[in-house]
């Protein structure tokens, strides 16, 4: 250190020059990506959250959305990854919360005061939205989003897989269970549920003619049924006839359109990608049915547009909700049908969506109107998650299906506890 | 500190140095400094650390849901609720066997890398940086990479490709936990990561033991090799072996980037930092039992910390040499 002492590099210089480079730093850092950035001066700034849709242009689209408001300045945030869910809920305790959000209607948003009360721009043209869609987002008498898309999700199958394996699509989980087996070779398995098995909770619930909770907002996905469903899956599983572990999970149709898989649980977002590479080769099922005399099931999933009930700029961020997802019918039918295929909930332009009216896109609305289940808003999250400890513990790992849904059971009912005393 | 020959004169460096240095401040002076010194560094320890700590505290005892700024006080519930969670007790299980792989491997693979790097005549520098660079890539990167390209479940992945040249079935290394093929990826990814670092700190231990040492013990008969390194250089990296296992012991109880990216939607292979972050801050938003699910955890670690300070003697200066 001695030889520094004598040079003109005093400390006093090195440390002035340190500290105001922690100071230009520091000021860079505020006018980084806030997700607020720089605002000329005109209007309010609202930000927005979006999970990463995977159709090309999505991102462009709802950018160039935001763009078109005149109002307000929007900032879209992309959230990529997996968890946008505890992106979205831990951004929503702090300052940088989004004004505007999409996520799934849930009862405890509304509780713990987190979404604004949106009837006043819905009632108005409420009759023009699927009614289960506003069944679904009302909870105490008034309406807390609205509905972008809605998406069903069901089997797609290879049809030329099907038929060198002699078989016809399955109707029953036992003839699905058959079907995976004899569509498996050394090249292609028999199905893709998702890498986590977790897709297909919900419709294996609902296939066994139970649900997730009853109208008394009681427990109701513990029948024998289920449980034995799980065990079938299971089977599967062992017996190495599911996709497991690829790079590109259930959501991407990646794993149907390069041949990993003859038969694969996706939705109707990606009927574009998987037509364009197959063609004609590909056809839809429900989720079979897995128990004597119960209904096939779609999950009916989708997205809808939240307002943060704490935003600083609440009326403003109601107000460009209004503007672009309820005034704005052109945008929803381009977010509607021009990337992925997904299903308008504004019955208007479900009618006049041509797209949908033809061929594998029309049954896709079929399934979606005669077997689809809706979001149940009193099923939250963190009962979401209990039930995929279900298939964690009974499918992947092998134990005891009755033991995993009693273990659900205790998660599910400290929340409805929680939430409905 | 080169100054430092004798033991009476290190007692008191600055005393010793007095004379040539004039005396220009005060005691005032002095205390200005220390603070202007360690102020920015204590004012960023105590906002990001002690605050936080204390509000851990403060909401372990609220029912804290979808807050940080709870009302309704609940007392040791959230305790109560987190010890008598599986859950939470199989995460301290999970650490405990994920130490008890990497702690021992990663030390005996740096140490071996040391050894080798150190004995090597040529491209010395080309062999040490080759080996520390993969300490460079996050961990975040490593997973993915880990995850969809060398151990994909589909029949390209590299792992299966390999595997099938012997004719074995392709594996879902993550997806399916039986047989606990998991841990391998976790546990490689890890020791890519970290091995080039220890050994660096082992590199340098090396260099450091005086070649008497060795000379001394050739002519008192010692065999190259085995003996040697038993009987000298082990002795001699006792402190830097030390070091390296507190450090790694640290990185185990840190680990969650690999286990967060590599395992989705399983009730297996989550260390505590996990099972917390899904408790508090993922979908469940439960601040209370994370938080006291957190108190626990720092209490288990101090309470650990206080017991290999005993056991290792870290820290104890001299006498533990």
């Amino acid at each position: 250190m001695s030889a520094f002492s004598n040079t003109n590099w005093d400390r006093r210089s090195v440390l002035r020059a340190a500290m105001g480079l922690a100071a230009a730093g520091g000021l860079a850092a505020c006018g980084s990506n806030n997700g607020r950035g720089g605002g000329s001066g005109s209007g309010t700034n609202l930000v927005q959250y979006f999970h990463a849709y995977g159709e090309a242009g999505t991102e462009q689209a709802i950018k160039k959305y935001a763009a078109a408001y005149d109002k307000a300045r929007v900032t879209t945030q992309w959230i990529t990854g997996s968890n946008f869910e505890s992106k979205l809920f831990s951004a929503l305790l702090t300052d940088n919360a989004p004004d505007v959000f999409e996520f799934h209607p849930q009862i405890q948003l509304v509780k713990s005061g987190q979404v604004a009360d949106l009837s006043d721009i819905i009632n108005p043209v409420k009759d023009d939205f699927n009614q289960a869609d506003i069944a679904s987002h009302t909870i105490d008498g008034k309406i807390w989003g609205v509905r972008m898309i809605d998406d069903p999700q069901f089997f797609y199958y290879r049809k030329s897989m099907l038929e060198d394996a002699g078989i016809e699509p399955p109707a029953t989980l036992d003839e699905l269970v058959e079907a995976a087996a004899k569509l498996t070779t050394d090249k292609v398995k028999g199905v893709f549920l998702g890498n986590s098995v977790t897709p297909v909770m919900n419709p294996l619930i609902w296939s066994a003619g139970a649900d997730t909770l009853d109208d008394k907002n009681q427990i109701a996905y513990h029948t024998d049924a289920v449980a034995e469903g799980l065990a079938k899956l299971r089977t599967m599983f062992k017996s190495g006839h599911m996709l497991l572990d690829a790079p590109a999970d259930w959501w991407d149709p990646s794993a149907l359109t390069q041949g990993l898989v003859a038969m694969q649980w996706c939705g109707m977002w990606a009927m574009p990608v998987i037509q364009k590479a197959l063609g004609d080769d590909v056809g839809i099922i429900p989720f079979p049915s897995s128990a004597d005399g119960a209904k096939p099931a779609v999950t009916n999933g989708g997205w809808s547009m939240f307002v943060n009930a704490k935003s600083k700029h609440l009326d403003e961020a109601k107000e460009y909700v209004k503007w672009l997802w309820i005034d704005q019918k052109e945008y929803q039918e381009d977010w509607s049908l021009s990337y992925g295929f997904h299903i308008p909930p504004r019955t208007s332009l479900a009618e006049s969506a041509d797209k949908l009216k033809s061929g594998l896109a029309a049954e896709g609305v079929k399934l979606f109107n005669e077997f689809g289940h809706f979001d149940n808003p009193a099923w939250t999250q963190a009962m979401i998650v209990a039930l995929e400890g279900v298939i964690a513990d009974s499918v992947r790992k092998g134990g005891n299906p009755e033991a995993a849904l009693d273990k659900a059971d205790k998660t599910v009912n400290r929340e409805l506890k929680k939430l409905f005393g | 500190m080169s100054t430092t020959t004798t033991p009476g004169v290190a007692k008191s460096p600055a005393a010793a140095q007095t004379p040539s240095v004039p005396r220009r401040r005060g005691i005032r002076g002095r205390t200005l400094n220390f603070w202007l010194f360690t102020g920015p560094f204590l004012i960023g320890l105590v906002i990001f650390v002690y605050i936080p700590i204390g509000w851990s505290a403060y909401l372990s005892f609220f029912e804290a849901r979808f807050t940080v700024t709870p009302s309704e006080f609940i007392g040791f519930d959230n305790y109560k609720y987190m010890l008598t969670n599986d859950k939470f007790v199989d995460s301290l299980v999970t650490f405990t066997v994920f130490a008890a792989i990497v702690v021992p491997i990663t030390w005996a693979l740096s140490l071996g890398l040391a050894l080798l790097v150190h004995r090597i005549r040529f491209m010395k520098a080309f062999f040490r940086s080759v080996f520390f660079l993969p300490t460079a890539v996050s961990f975040v990167a490593a997973s993915l990479i880990w995850k969809m390209s060398i151990f994909s479940g589909v029949r390209f992945g590299l792992m299966n490709t390999v595997l099938s040249w012997f004719g074995i079935d392709n594996i879902a290394w993550l997806a399916n936990p039986d047989p606990p093929w998991y841990w391998l990826v976790i546990v490689t990814v890890r020791l890519w990561l970290q091995a080039g670092f220890y050994m660096i700190l082992f590199l340098a231990a090396l260099q450091n033991i005086p070649n008497e040492l060795y000379e001394a013990a050739a002519i008192d008969g010692a065999k190259p090799g085995w003996q040697t390194f038993r009987y000298v250089t082990l002795p001699q990296l006792r402190a830097t072996s030390t070091a390296v296992i507190l450090l790694l012991l640290v990185a185990a109880y840190q680990a969650f980037d690999e286990f967060f990216n590599l395992l989705a939607k399983t009730t297996w292979g989550r260390p505590p930092l996990v099972e917390l972050y899904y408790t508090a801050l993922g979908e469940n938003q439960d601040y209370g039992a994370g938080s006291a699910g957190a108190m626990i955890l720092t209490l288990l670690i101090c309470m650990v910390t206080l017991l290999q300070g005993r056991i290792m003697g870290f820290g104890r200066g001299e006498e533990s040499k």
